[in-house]
């Protein structure tokens, strides 16, 4: 469990102009620190853990993102083990064992086979491993842009500060689907492009302006003025001292990013312009093009399962972050006095 | 409030050179250019090839190459579309457009509207099945994958229960012979809705002047006695079942964004209110022996409306990519499916044409939100 500890002075000293110990003297003195700092990011995370199962649907959205999870793991395993590769590849097996395809549900193929013979379920399980890949690479690449465009812009001001917030004004202002689009014209964008597109743009964009806000309440505490007096740069006050402060925000949105990461992933799949072989939205996109669709519940494997595991990731992360949005905005938190 | 709104607008002009810019450099991220095509055709003559390159202007600089497109987007000279050839960009958009804001627009104010008064009810009355069924809900259209729930409503409404048609914009069976076009319905249809519009504001006025008290019946007199007018207009036109044609091909993708954006406007009122609730002024409201609704109302709802028009501003781009979507499942003719089409036809001048008009119908969008707020906020005019 990484939980960003709170450096506090004293805690976090060290550094170039900090406190000189002599090396003998420091080492256990060290470890005593480290071990209070953990014992102090133990008792932290205990305390955040209440709130956040305080509020059921945090666990719920945890519960189902864990399913989901495991789920993405069996898939592999279950290649190399029970399935057979020419069956059950999710782009290129091939039921042999039914005559018409799209097969019902059956013993062999539990969610059935698509209109192109193949294995809904292991479609369905494949697709999941790069939901995962794509939400949580599109969450870092945000966080990693937020925090850093965030504190920058609270801690310098000015003109760096006004040209990064009419950016992120700019980025707001952008319907991002259709530049997604628009750009899927222009270039193959394949699963880490994407990821990479939608990081930048919600980095730059309102996650920024929320993280800046965050950094400029950070900057006025008295351990930035401290390390200030103890000689620490610029550069060392922002990313030692303030950029751990905005991480428990930033993982707030981060959840956000993801939702947002497969929704965008799984309309751009379903309108079929993505250099991707297979996910969700492609599963849908094969069943509206086949003309599956208004088959309603006749042919329903082919389009619920995609459909409800889009929508239920995709919730799972929005309660996650509604849960950790109450941990991390006391505001919001239930008061026990109604 | 006008050094605000001066403010405000230099903003909408840099963003806006920053979407052309974009559009530009996203052309000239191609690899080769509109005439590549030709390039490698032998029937060609080398001259032919120059000369279409001059056409394009590609034997210039490029800053030349930019001003040239800086200039052609300010006069709303987006080229030829490649699919609709030869008619321009702009041409096809012009029709578009209108479809696109009417679908974006009922769908953003109803969904708004309704949200906030279901959300402040659900939070006044806290507790209960009414809110705990809401809130799911809420959570679960705020969520939903829209393409999927597209595809869902089509089949409940348009497939099994047969209410409304399946999608597209209009029956063409129906129009077959009519003397007039589909675009000349559809613009005096938003006329008639603008004017009805107006007559409500209008009879909503003239009742809080001359009316206090009585207000609800004087609107709903005006309200009727409006619509009754339009109706009877558009049954005299003649073209009146045309129309409804239209109307009723409207309905299920309007619907289908309208519950998309509603869920989230709900729980964010919800969360707003609860907030405003715990305030202090509510309690004194309470305490002057003020009617329940009174309070929740004037006191607290006029309250906690701010933060849910602050994210409204802020999802509007979002609602603009929801009815992309939504045009592109329900076969909507629209700008989003214009997009979409463009994009798969490779025409691109289409599709940057229609990519900045999305974005400039975003940006209006914003604007008139932002009036609307400071309209709201008095903090905001006094800055």
């Amino acid at each position: 469990m990484t939980v960003p500890v709170v450096p506090g002075p004293g805690v976090s000293g060290g550094g170039p102009g900090g406190w000189d110990f002599p090396e003998e003297a420091a080492v256990p003195g060290r470890f005593g620190v480290q071990l209070a700092r953990l014992r102090v990011a133990w008792a932290t995370f205990r305390g955040a853990w209440a709130i956040f199962a305080a509020s059921r649907i945090g666990v719920i959205g945890l519960v189902i993102i864990a399913a989901f999870a495991l789920f993405a793991l069996a898939h592999p395993i279950l290649m190399n083990t029970v399935w057979d590769r020419s069956v059950y590849d999710p782009i290129t097996g091939y039921g042999f064992d039914e005559f018409e395809h799209p097969a019902p549900p059956s013993s062999t193929h539990l969610l059935g086979t698509d209109s192109l013979g193949r294995d809904v379920l292991s479609q369905l399980m494949s697709s999941a491993g790069s939901e995962f890949l794509l939400g949580i690479t599109a969450a870092l690449v945000t966080v990693v842009i937020a925090t850093s465009v965030g504190a920058i812009a609270a801690y310098y001001g000015g003109v760096v500060d006004a040209l990064l917030m009419r950016l992120a004004d700019i980025i707001i202002m952008l319907p991002t689907i259709s530049l997604l689009i628009v750009l899927t014209a222009l270039f193959d964008l394949n699963l880490m492009q994407l990821a990479l597109v939608l990081g930048i743009l919600a980095g730059f964009g309102g996650t920024a302006i929320i993280l800046k806000s965050q950094a400029l309440s950070i900057k006025v505490k008295p351990y930035i003025e401290a390390a200030r007096v103890a000689g620490g740069g610029h550069i060392h006050i922002i990313f030692v001292h303030i950029v751990p402060n905005l991480l428990p925000l930033s993982l707030l949105y981060m959840m956000f990013t993801v939702t947002g990461a497969i929704f965008s992933e799984a309309v751009l799949s379903y309108f079929g312009i993505l250099n991707i072989r297979m996910s969700w939205g492609i599963m849908i996109h094969t069943a509206s093009t086949g003309g599956y669709l208004l088959g309603g519940v006749e042919y329903w494997w082919l389009i619920i399962p995609a459909g409800a595991s889009i929508t239920m990731l995709c919730s799972a992360f929005y309660l996650v972050g509604r849960a950790l949005d109450e941990v991390v905005n006391p505001r919001l938190r239930r008061q026990y006095d109604a | 409030m006008a050094g605000y709104l001066a403010r405000r607008f230099g903003q909408i002009v840099v963003t806006l050179l920053v979407f052309v810019t974009l559009a530009f450099f996203l052309i000239q991220a191609q690899p080769g250019s509109y005439t590549s095509f030709y390039a490698l055709n032998p029937e060609i003559e080398p001259e032919v090839k120059a000369q279409l390159e001059a056409s394009f202007g590609l034997d210039q600089p490029l800053w030349r190459q930019f001003l040239s497109h800086l200039q052609n987007y300010a006069t709303l000279n987006f080229g030829v579309s490649f699919g609709h050839y030869p008619r321009p960009v702009i041409d096809v958009i012009l029709e578009r457009l209108p479809r696109t804001a009417v679908l974006f627009l009922t769908a953003t104010v109803v969904s708004f509207y309704t949200g906030f008064l279901l959300g402040k009810t659900i939070a006044w009355r806290r507790g209960g099945f009414m809110e705990y069924t809401a809130t799911v809900s809420g959570v679960l259209l705020f969520t939903m994958f829209t393409p999927w729930f597209g595809l869902m409503m089509i089949w409940l409404f348009a497939f099994q229960l047969g209410w409304f048609p399946l999608g597209k914009f209009l029956d063409p069976s129906l129009w077959r012979g009519s003397p007039v076009d589909a675009n000349m319905v559809f613009t005096s249809m938003i006329i008639t809705a603008m004017a009805w519009g107006l007559a409500v504001l209008v009879a909503t006025l003239a009742a809080r002047r001359w009316a206090p008290g009585n207000e609800g019946r004087v609107v709903l007199v005006g309200l009727g006695m409006a619509l009754a007018a339009g109706l009877a207009a558009w049954w005299l036109s003649g073209v009146g079942h045309l129309a409804w044609d239209i109307l009723r091909h409207m309905a299920l993708p309007v619907g289908t964004l309208t519950l998309i954006s509603f869920g989230g406007t709900m729980l964010l009122t919800r969360n707003s209110m609860l907030e405003t609730i715990r305030e202090d002024f509510v309690t004194v409201a309470r305490a002057k022996g003020l009617p329940e609704r009174t309070v929740r109302d004037r006191h607290a709802a006029r309250n906690a409306l701010l933060p849910v028009v602050t994210s409204l501003v802020f999802s509007l781009a979002f609602a603009v990519d929801g009815s992309v979507i939504i045009e592109s499942i329900f076969s909507w003719p629209g700008m989003g499916r214009t997009l979409l089409d463009a994009v798969l036809k490779e025409d691109m001048p289409l599709a940057l044409g229609a990519f900045v008009l999305l974005g400039v119908m975003t940006l209006v969008a914003h604007l008139i939100a932002d009036i609307l707020y400071v309209y709201l906020d008095p903090r905001v005019r006094y800055q």
